[in-house]
C-alpha cells in the first residue's frame, strides 16, 4: 500500500479541481506532480531530519573518534567510518577539524578518507529524497553503493605518505590536539529534548526548502515538457562514455543534493539509464570545488587530485554497476 | 560583578559568524559582565584542537564547553551561559 495516497489524492484535487486544469495535460499534470513530489520530499525531510537530531545527539563526531581509537580493527574500521560518515551529517567547513581531531587521535589517514568520502555522499537529505522518489530498495541500494566507495577510496587513499604530503601546519596541529572528548555534559533524555530535536530538524529543513522547490521545480518541468524517451536513443545503457561523461562532467558542479536527486528523477523519467544519472549526481553532491579549496589547506595537490581522482572512479564503477543490474527496468512506478 | 568570558570558537564559516551574532545579541541581555570574544580561522582552529573538539563552531564559557554545533535558538543559548558560570 501507498502510505502517500491520500497526497496523490490532495494534489490532484489542487490541480484538477481547484486550479481547474485538465488531467492528461502537458500543464495540470506537472503542477500535480510539483504539489505531490514537493509536498512528500518535505514531510520526509521533516522526518529523516528529526531521526538525524536524535542521532546526533547521543553519536556526536567526538565520541565517533573515541571509539575508533580505542582498539586495532583490522580494516574493519573502514567500514565503520563510512558507516559514521554516512550517519553524520557534518558541513564541509568541519572538515579541516575533523581530518585533524583524526590523524591526532592516531586514526589511520585511511579511515579518515572513508569517513570524509561518505559524509558527503550518503546524507539524512540524499536518503530522504532517494526513498521519495525511488522507493526503498534502491535507497539500500544507494546507501550500499556510497558506503562502498568511501571503504575502497579509504583503503586506496591510505596508502598515501603522510609526511609527505599533508601540510606541515596541519600535522603539528594535530600533534597538540587534545584527543580525547571534552565533557559537555549531555541529557540522556529529557521532555526538552524532544522540543530540540524537532526545532533542529524543522530548522534544517527550512533551509533545504528552497532548493527542494528549485530541484522539484525543474524536475516537473523536465517530467512534463521532455517527451518520454528523448534521451533513451543517445543515451541508452549502450554507450559506454555517457557513465564517465556524466561524472566528469558533474565533478566542477556543486550543488544540493536536494536540488539534484529531483532532476536527476526526472531524467530517468524520459529515458537516461538510471547509473548514469546517478553518477551525475553522486559526483556532483560528492566532490565540489569548494570542499577541494578547502581540503587544499591541509594536503598536497598530488593527494587533493588523488582524493578527487578515486572518488570520480569509484563513482563511475557504480554508474556502470547499476546500469548493468537494473537494465532498462522502469524504476519509477 | 565577576565577568563571564564566552567564546565563539570555529573556523570562520558562515555557521560561526551567525553564532557570533547571536551570542552578542544575547551577551547584551544578561549584561556588562557577559563578554563575548571570537576565536576564528587558524587561531580558531587551534581553539577547536586544544579542547578535544572537531565539529566548528562551539561555544565556550569560562574555559568550559558549552556546545557544540549551532543553535539558532537565544533562549538556549542564554541558558547554556548561564549554566556554565
Amino acid at each position: 500500500m501507498d502510505i502517500f495516497a491520500p497526497l496523490q489524492s490532495a494534489a490532484d484535487w489542487l490541480a484538477y479541481s481547484i486550479l481547474s486544469l485538465q488531467r492528461g495535460t502537458m500543464l495540470g499534470d506537472t503542477i500535480n506532480f510539483f504539489v505531490y513530489e514537493s509536498v512528500k520530499i518535505v514531510l520526509l525531510l521533516l522526518v529523516i531530519n528529526y531521526i538525524m537530531a536524535v542521532i546526533r545527539h547521543y553519536l556526536p563526531i567526538e565520541k565517533i573518534r573515541d571509539f575508533l581509537q580505542s582498539r586495532k580493527w583490522y580494516g574493519v574500521d573502514h567500514l565503520l567510518a563510512a558507516g559514521f560518515g554516512a550517519i553524520t551529517p557534518f558541513c564541509s567547513c568541519s572538515s579541516i577539524p575533523l581530518f585533524v581531531g583524526f590523524l591526532g587521535a592516531g586514526i589511520p589517514i585511511g579511515v579518515t578518507f572513508s569517513f570524509l568520502i561518505t559524509s558527503p555522499l550518503v546524507n539524512e537529505a540524499a536518503i530522504a529524497l532517494f526513498i521519495g522518489l525511488f522507493g526503498l530498495k534502491i535507497t539500500a541500494f544507494y546507501i550500499v553503493a556510497g558506503v562502498l566507495i568511501g571503504v575502497v577510496g579509504g583503503l586506496v587513499l591510505g596508502r598515501v605518505n603522510i609526511k609527505k604530503h599533508i601540510s606541515s601546519d596541519i600535522l603539528e596541529m594535530s600533534k597538540s590536539a587534545k584527543t580525547s572528548g571534552p565533557n559537555v555534559p549531555r541529557d540522556v533524555f529529557s521532555r526538552d529534548l524532544l522540543v530540540t530535536w524537532w526545532n533542529e530538524g524543522f530548522t534544517l529543513t527550512k533551509k533545504l526548502l528552497p532548493y527542494v522547490l528549485v530541484g522539484v521545480g525543474l524536475g516537473a518541468a523536465i517530467h512534463g515538457f521532455v517527451p518520454q524517451n528523448f534521451f533513451a536513443q543517445t543515451l541508452s545503457s549502450g554507450a559506454w562514455w555517457t557513465v564517465p561523461l556524466a561524472a566528469i562532467v558533474a565533478v566542477p558542479l556543486y550543488s544540493n543534493a536536494v536540488a539534484v536527486i529531483p532532476i536527476m528523477q526526472a531524467l530517468v523519467g524520459v529515458g537516461v539509464p538510471f547509473g548514469t544519472a546517478l553518477a551525475f549526481m553522486m559526483a556532483t553532491v560528492g566532490l565540489s570545488l569548494p570542499e577541494a579549496l578547502i581540503l587544499k589547506k591541509a594536503m598536497s595537490f598530488k593527494l587533493l587530485v588523488a582524493y578527487f581522482g578515486v572518488v570520480t572512479v569509484g563513482i563511475i564503477i557504480i554508474g556502470y554497476l547499476f546500469n548493468l543490474v537494473m537494465g532498462s527496468v522502469n524504476v519509477i512506478g | 560583578m565577576k565577568t563571564i568570558q564566552i567564546e565563539v570558537v570555529g573556523t570562520g564559516c558562515a555557521t560561526c559568524q551567525r553564532l557570533h551574532e547571536i551570542t552578542q545579541r544575547v551577551a547584551a541581555e544578561i549584561g556588562p559582565e557577559a563578554v563575548v570574544t571570537y576565536v576564528a580561522n587558524q587561531d580558531g582552529m587551534r581553539r577547536l584542537l586544544a579542547l578535544g573538539l572537531m565539529q566548528s563552531p562551539a561555544l565556550v564559557v569560562n574555559d568550559k564547553v558549552a556546545m557544540i554545533g549551532f543553535n539558532p535558538s537565544t533562549e538556549k543559548i542564554k541558558a547554556l551561559i548561564l549554566e556554565n558560570v
